[in-house]
């Protein structure tokens, strides 16, 4: 890596190599983890289809396998449906905005793609690690939905519109749980820095991970997590029975496939940010011998994985909400649960010492 | 010209160029998301100044929220651009006149010595673990806190009156008390009538 610096500095001077030198480098990093991230959106797509149809007592894709090795029947598919949609036509309504059509869909992954930034995978694994990391995350994911309702607009057409506004109005919303939520997690770590929230959960087991003092907030943010991505059961934005299929019922081929990749990047994003914030990151679940020998990236890749399931045992298992019933749950349960807990924990941080340093407030204070 | 320089010109470029087309631009729709595009790039440029909590406020306030809403707003507008072009030559001198004054003041001030590059020295580059957002929120707590609370009222107030103008009663909805719904019980809905079994004639 220095001999590397040192040629670029040589090649371009010191100053304009080094900066030269810096952007190579981001961008190699930025390709390690965008590329395993869309190959794990592609397999997350094969494995909800799975998931689904064996609750559902279905078999599920089982056709498309690799040089005919029979063991691998059905991995080939997030393949086949990739190269499937590459090669359908855009289609692009007579009515339609052209520039803003095209637009929204590369609106939507950007935000989805940039949040990865600030992420930290291992103690010393991330690309980014700014102060305001938890903040940056915010700021990404609530901008996640301009392609949404310029997607619904430029469409032009009375479906679209309506899931757009359905998808926004309900974004919005449970943005404020989620964001109040984040609050208690940085009262609890006193840092918006993702590494050193993770690094404020260590201590001997899972006992001293967020979840536990703050329980009633990983619901929140994981529900809200659910909403925000416009998941099963809250996808009244997409509501095939009522709205056909909402802000991309117009769009096809890759234009589409964009929206697919973008609402499964958030999935795995959500989960990734609850393990960090709540289930330790890449903490091991004790700090005993078997466990802790273990990388602590696979640890993270578990817990996003377990996460992950949930978003899909949802989908198989819960009948959509109505629309004034997701509005009640995010404006009238959880802003007010999220605005409750903050002042109960600004209450257990302030205790007195002699009670804060016993069992079990010394493990989180 | 070094690498900061070119990204504060390539972001001041597009700042101003934006900015122009939110004023300029004939489809509404457009205005607003060039407002969100001058946004961001002005949150790019307050990161240059190294004032990053200010700059990622900036987006998760008015590009996340706020000109949602207004999109939001727009989209629904049916405008007709003939209706809205009709009294701009009458109404000309006045807007002119404002925006003359208006540059007028920006000028006193900017021209003033106030701004000058020896008032205002290049700012040291702070050290990697000085946290912006720490200064900011213990300056806000400590020495701002009176006035901080203030706006915080004030904002409170505005809510609670917007909440008012749009909250009417109508008796002639229909809606669901949900509450009401749920506590319903066997009692309230079914009546069991006994009576004599008829006999076949």
């Amino acid at each position: 890596m220095e001999f590397i610096q040192q040629l670029f500095e040589q090649l371009f001077g010191a100053e304009w190599g080094f900066m030269l030198f810096t952007l190579v480098k981001n961008l190699i990093y930025i390709i390690a983890i965008a590329v395993p991230l869309l190959l794990g959106v592609a397999y997350l797509t094969f494995a909800e289809r799975k998931i689904i149809a064996y609750m559902q007592i279905r078999v599920g894709p089982n056709r498309v396998t690799f040089f005919g090795i029979p063991w691998l029947r059905g991995w080939g598919q997030p393949i086949a449906d990739a190269v499937k949609a590459l090669m359908k036509e855009i289609v692009i309504p007579t009515g339609a905005n052209k520039f803003l059509f095209i637009l929204a869909p590369i609106l939507t992954i950007m935000p989805a793609l940039a949040a990865w930034a600030v992420v930290p995978f291992s103690a010393e694994l991330v690309l980014a690690d700014i102060n305001a990391g938890l903040l940056y995350i915010l700021a990404m994911t609530s901008m996640g939905i301009y392609g949404v309702i310029i997607a619904g607009w430029a469409s032009n057409s009375k479906y679209a519109f309506l899931g757009a506004m359905r998808s926004a109005a309900q974004v919005v919303s449970y943005e404020l749980a989620m964001g109040f939520a984040l609050v208690c997690v940085l009262m609890m770590s006193q840092s918006l820095n993702l590494g050193d929230i993770v690094n404020g959960q260590q201590g001997g087991s899972m006992l001293n991970w967020y979840l536990i003092p703050l329980f009633p907030m990983f619901l929140v943010y994981f529900i809200s997590g659910v909403a925000e991505t416009n998941r099963a059961p809250f996808d009244v934005a997409e509501g095939e029975s009522e709205i056909v299929a909402g802000f991309h019922v117009d769009y096809s081929g890759m234009a589409f496939t964009v929206f697919f990749l973008a609402e499964y990047a958030n999935m795995i994003l959500v989960a990734t940010l609850t393990a960090i914030m709540f289930l330790g990151g890449w903490l091991p679940p004790l700090d005993i011998a078997p466990l802790n020998m273990i990388p602590g990236f696979i640890w993270l890749l578990f817990k996003i994985a377990f996460l992950l399931f949930f978003f899909l045992w949802f989908r198989a298992t819960f009948p959509r909400y109505r629309y004034d019933q997701i509005m009640r749950l995010g404006w009238k349960v959880f802003i007010p649960i999220t605005l409750i807990w903050i002042v109960v924990l600004g209450l257990m941080m302030q205790l007195p010492e002699s009670v804060r340093n016993d069992f079990p407030f010394n493990l989180w204070f | 010209m070094n690498f900061q320089d070119i990204i504060f010109y390539v972001f001041s470029t597009i700042l101003i160029v934006s900015a122009l087309g939110v004023v300029t631009s004939r489809n509404p729709v457009y205005s607003a998301l060039l407002l969100v595009l001058s946004f961001i790039t002005c949150a790019g440029l307050w990161l240059l100044l190294e004032a990053e909590f200010l700059a990622i406020t900036l987006v998760l306030v008015y590009v996340g929220a706020v000109m949602v809403l207004f999109l939001f707003v727009v989209m629904m507008l049916d405008i007709n651009l003939a209706q809205l072009r009709e009294g701009f030559w009458r109404w000309f001198p006045v807007g002119g006149l404002i925006a003359l004054v208006i540059v007028a003041e920006i000028a006193l001030i900017m021209s003033g010595s106030y701004f000058g590059l020896e008032e205002m020295p290049t700012p040291e580059p702070k050290p990697a673990d000085y946290s912006n957002t720490k200064e900011l929120g213990r300056l806000l707590y400590t020495e701002y806190v009176y006035a901080f609370e203030l706006a915080a009222v004030l904002l409170l107030v505005a809510m609670v009156a917007a909440i008012a103008l749009t909250l009417r009663h109508r008796d002639d909805k229909k809606s669901l008390d949900i509450a009401r719904q749920v506590s319903v019980k066997k009692e309230d809905r079914l009546r069991i009538i006994s009576m004599p079994a008829e006999k076949k004639e």
